[in-house]
């Protein structure tokens, strides 16, 4: 394929991507919404009225940053998981693999469409807060950044679950098992200089704390790990997973007999 | 010479679990070609014409496609091809025109290239009312429909249709094969058949190769093979009931029912000559056709003596 016709078939499937998830809004557009409402209502305004100050901010501007991180990583991941997955079980995927379309511009068009859930779902998160607290950026562009680099990251893994996944329960175990437990205990709702130190320790294993902190210091300009060191540590995660997702395609695993 | 539309050479496949699909198949179909891939469930077909579109890895072999190896620039040579599969591999909640769009895209088409382009397949398909209605509410004829439109968005030079009037009534069939023999002879079109209607295959197709246990046992023309029966059966439809099949000499006749005979005709014999012995013993003949399908039952007692060969060569290899 030329540039051109690269192009136009990376926007198709991205095309398509998009809008399949706001065909079917209410189910993927609205329900992190009104979850996340309950917790700004339940946590950041309740609770956290009676918790004072964390790290020096209100709680509710400490856990704004950490729950539009949790809503884009939860969205790209199952977008990505389960749009696959139906591809895979319609076989309607077979309409990519007859086509001269690159495997890696499938990767990257299955990607994208996770990247605009997850940012978009972000982004109403982020105006549902608006309603709780006053918002304020201190470093716009790592902000945006960390939060691009994250939804790409969740992506590629739901993509990833998906080519593994053999039935429906497949892709449903790790955002419920692993994806999960590690985001609440990513530092969403805490800092982790309230844990003891082994515990911090243990915390420092668990990759989402590196991008909630990071995002929560381009809000707040406040974090408990390095900066550098936690992009570092997504750029190095996106690049070997997008390897390893695309060494799975050529191969045909989990797509081709 | 032109390269072949598509060329096989030593095509192997043994899936995980050990079986072996395919025992090293040559194959060659020629540009322009109308061909059929006969074979029962199991044969090898689908998994021939799933490595050719790269849904099925090979596991030896070397397959071209207008002389591109497709080990070399697969690409390059699903650019020539469109695939008709056997199951419906659309996404059932889309929008008919939707898919085919997507289809177009896939290939690098532009939508200003890919709408009426679009429309001309949906209207000849006679799916164009249907355009923005959801797959899932098609009939199963015009989902197969819908997979020959999506499947010819691209201007592919190749046709490759797995069984595509599988389960579709006879009235549909036969405008599908129409659209078919009309891409294969004015757009030039090679197209490649798999079916189990071998009444299709007779009817559409010049060329043919028979499949078995994953060995092609016979590749050759249709005519050719059909010139290959020594003998045809005929249904006389008569006049008036009959007690019983008349006993003409050098005839095989017998009764069907009370007012129709199937006569076994053998090469060399003529027609006049049955039509003669039964007039004179006074029946007479309304009308006359072919039994069921010609290609049939050739079709039949080649796989038939394909599995008995088989089924031999097993015994020996278990004695030895």
């Amino acid at each position: 394929m030329n540039p051109s016709q690269t192009a136009i078939a990376l926007w198709t499937l991205v095309h398509k991507e998009i809008k399949r998830f706001t065909r079917i809004w209410p189910q993927t557009l609205l329900p992190p919404s009104i979850t996340m409402t309950m917790y700004f209502i339940i946590f950041g305004n309740l609770i956290g009225s009676r918790i004072g100050e964390m790290d020096g901010f209100s709680y509710m501007d400490f856990i704004v940053p950490g729950l539009i991180m949790m809503a884009v990583i939860t969205n790209s991941y199952s977008n990505v998981a389960s749009s696959f997955f139906s591809n895979k079980f319609q076989r309607s995927i077979e309409e990519m693999m007859v086509s001269p379309m690159p495997n890696w511009v499938i990767l990257a068009g299955f990607v994208f469409g996770g990247m605009a859930r997850g940012l978009g779902v972000g982004l109403i998160v982020t105006i549902v807060s608006l309603f709780f607290t006053r918002i304020s950026v201190a470093h716009p562009i790592l902000t945006v950044g960390v939060v691009v680099l994250t939804a790409a990251l969740f992506s590629i893994g739901g993509f990833i679950n998906a080519l593994l996944g053999k039935k429906f329960d497949d892709i449903s175990i790790v955002p419920t098992f692993i994806l999960t437990p590690l985001t609440y205990l990513g530092g969403v709702f805490y800092s982790i200089s309230l844990l003891p130190t082994f515990w911090q320790g243990v915390s420092m294993l668990n990759p989402i704390l590196y991008m909630v902190n990071v995002f929560r210091y381009g809000f707040l300009g406040v974090s408990d790990i390095p900066v550098g060191w936690a992009l570092a540590a997504i750029v190095t995660f996106i690049v070997v997973l997008f390897g390893i997702a695309l060494w799975m395609l050529e191969s045909g695993k989990g797509i081709r007999s | 010479m032109a390269e072949p539309a598509l060329s096989i050479r030593g095509l192997t496949k043994v899936y995980g679990n050990g079986f072996h699909a395919l025992k090293g198949i040559d194959l060659d179909v020629e540009q322009g070609d109308f061909f059929a891939m006969l074979g029962p469930n199991g044969a090898g077909k689908s998994t021939t014409l799933g490595i050719v579109c790269s849904l099925v890895q090979k596991s030896a072999g070397k397959v071209s496609v207008f002389g591109i190896d497709i080990d070399r620039d697969f690409a390059k040579a699903k650019y020539h091809m469109g695939v008709v599969p056997q199951e419906f591999n659309f996404n059932q909640f889309e929008q008919v025109t939707d898919i085919v769009l997507a289809q177009a895209g896939y290939f690098g088409m532009s939508r200003r290239e890919a709408l009426p382009r679009a429309e001309r397949l949906l209207r000849d398909l006679g799916l164009w009312d249907k355009r923005n209605g959801n797959a899932r509410m098609l009939s199963g004829g015009m989902k197969r429909r819908l997979m020959i439109a999506r499947a010819l968005m691209h201007r592919p030079k190749l046709l490759i249709l797995d069984e595509p009037t599988a389960g579709v009534d006879i009235e549909l069939r036969r405008s599908m094969w129409e659209y078919l023999r009309r891409i294969n002879r004015e757009e030039g079109t090679t197209i490649i058949l798999t079916t189990h209607y071998l009444e299709e295959a007779e009817s559409l197709c010049r060329n043919v190769a028979i499949i078995n246990h994953g060995e092609i046992i016979r590749n050759t023309s249709v005519r050719g093979l059909l010139a290959e029966l020594d003998t045809e059966t005929f249904l006389l439809d008569l006049a008036h009931p009959v007690d019983e099949a008349p006993d003409i000499d050098g005839f095989e006749v017998r009764q069907v029912d009370a007012a129709q005979l199937a006569v076994a005709v053998h090469r060399g014999q003529r027609l006049n000559d049955i039509f003669t012995a039964l007039s004179e013993r006074g029946i007479q003949v309304v009308s006359m056709r072919n039994r069921a399908n010609r290609l049939e039952e050739m079709f039949v007692t080649m796989v038939e003596q394909g599995n008995e060969e088989k089924a031999e060569a097993e015994r020996v290899g278990a004695r030895s």
